[in-house]
């Protein structure tokens, strides 16, 4: 059974992980995250949910109690944004390292300073190599299926893993959209109990997160980086399986009449459903252009990514962070290093765009796609371009 | 040991947890050390500070000469606490040449 309501992105993911029937929710507000941690409170605190909600004094705390809870075998969600993730940031290595299959919602917003509540995806770039499966969302459908989905995936016995499911702050977090929302038994039916692969009890004693001496510590790295770069298969499956159950499909990378054009667009997040539109305007004009949505950035999926690039001329990489001192955007800087010594690499054009909270409309992709139209007629574009940038 | 006998990563628990309860024992950490103590009997009156002060617990009464201390060479780092507060000034830290 599932029932269509209107409902506030927020209140979604935060409906997403009580339908999870979680253990535990340990989490610090922070704006654009903020009603997801009152919803869950609430659902706790009227009987709704059976979990135990923490209410720390910061995120650093929130996600120790998280990793303290998941080891112990506790279904667990947390939520945060911006400066909350970076206070997580030591804790987010940890978690993954000890294989611990956590699921936190990231409502993605800007870094101080200056003091930015909006939205861009500066946060959750700087944890980039933290270790997690990281998942983007662009409606309210979206975040709420993908969190589902996200329990499904991190506590499958080949991953235990992490994953963080992120949707943009505001854009999404704050819009009211119609959700299908399943009812308990159907969530139940795709998500089995959390069988933890191993846990911390009283009668079998383990130790997680021991000293790692330099005898070991490339071994554990290693063994990291093939769990979340193997996870992609998983990835794939579980998916499926979301589509089988729920009938409502996602891919890693999701390609919009990107099949024969010429000038190619990459966003991530819900950049992409304007993106959309405009492709649609220049279709109509007889235009070859495309859109390709890259949904998986954590493991990065490389081949899905060239096969969906494959006839591209020109190539634009929307990046909605700065790489302060790098040559170009986070997401474009991954696009060309996959690329690199491949002879036939379309030129790539990098547009940072939409940073904190600066809307990004239809226009703005109109000046992109012009832009990578005049690279395919010889002209040389700089990198990266700043969209909108008073100069 | 050598690099080479460490546990390859395929054989690392998941999380690299320690399964084993109770397994640093295994672990000859003793071989971390630079400097071992040695006691003088002669100066020596028993008194049992250096089994107390020893961070490691490796200094026990009756491991070599029975009733008098000597730290376990397993696990002595060779930090030269005993010595240092030896009452009597019986405990020598000697440099480890082999």
């Amino acid at each position: 059974m599932e029932k269509r309501v209107g409902l506030e992105t927020a209140i979604a993911v935060a409906e997403a992980a009580g339908l999870c029937d979680v253990d535990v929710v340990a989490a610090y507000p922070i704006t654009p995250q903020t009603h997801i941690v009152e919803h869950l409170s609430e659902l706790v605190a009227d009987g709704h949910l059976d979990a135990a909600f923490v209410p720390v004094e910061s995120e650093h705390s929130a996600l120790s109690v998280c990793c303290g809870t998941s080891a112990v075998g506790c279904r667990t969600f947390t939520a945060t944004s911006s400066q909350g993730l970076a206070l997580m940031h030591e804790i987010l290595f940890i978690a993954s390292a000890m294989r611990l299959p956590i699921v936190m919602a990231v409502a993605n917003r800007a870094l101080s300073a200056p003091i930015n509540i909006w939205n861009d995806h500066s946060d959750i770039m700087a944890e980039r190599d933290c270790g997690w499966i990281q998942i983007f969302a662009e409606s309210a459908q979206e975040a709420f299926d993908l969190t589902i989905w996200a329990f499904r995936l991190a506590e499958d016995r080949r991953v235990s893993l992490p994953v963080m499911v992120n949707f943009d702050g505001f854009i999404l977090t704050h819009t009211i959209e119609p959700v299908l929302i399943p009812d308990r038994e159907k969530v139940a039916a795709f998500l089995p109990p959390f069988q933890p692969l191993q846990r911390l009890e009283i009668d079998k004693p383990i130790t997680m997160g021991p000293v790692g001496i330099p005898d070991i510590y490339t071994e554990t790295r290693y063994v990291l980086q093939k769990a979340v770069t193997d996870s992609y298969g998983p990835i794939c499956q579980t998916l499926e399986e979301f589509a089988r159950h729920f009938g409502r499909s996602y891919y890693p990378v999701e390609s919009y009449r990107a099949e024969d054009a010429e000038l190619v667009l990459v966003t991530m997040g819900a950049l992409g459903q304007t993106a959309m539109e405009v492709v649609d305007q220049r279709r109509a004009r007889g235009e070859k252009v495309g859109l390709v949505r890259l949904r998986l950035w954590r493991p990065f999926p490389f081949q899905a990514l060239a096969r969906a690039l494959g006839g591209a001329k020109v190539l634009g990489v929307v990046d909605r962070a700065v790489s302060v001192g790098g040559p170009i955007g986070p997401v474009a800087a991954e696009i060309k290093a996959a690329g690199y010594g491949n002879s036939n690499q379309p030129p790539l054009v990098n547009f940072i765009a939409g940073l904190g909270g600066r809307d990004v409309p239809p226009s703005d992709f109109d000046l992109m796609f012009d832009r990578l139209h005049q690279v395919a007629l010889g002209k040389k574009a700089p990198e990266p371009i700043f969209v909108g940038l008073r100069e | 040991m050598a690099l080479s006998a460490k546990p390859r990563w395929t054989e690392l628990a998941l999380g690299t947890a320690i399964t084993e309860p109770a397994s640093a024992r295994q672990n000859r950490t003793g071989d971390w050390r630079s400097q071992r103590p040695v006691w003088d009997h002669q100066k020596c009156i028993r008194c049992g500070v250096c089994v107390v002060f020893c961070p490691e617990g490796c200094v026990q009464f009756g491991l070599k000469e029975k009733g008098y201390p000597s730290a376990d060479l397993e696990y002595c780092k060779g930090c030269g606490i005993c010595a240092h507060e030896c009452p009597t000034g019986c405990i020598g830290m000697v440099e480890e040449e082999e």
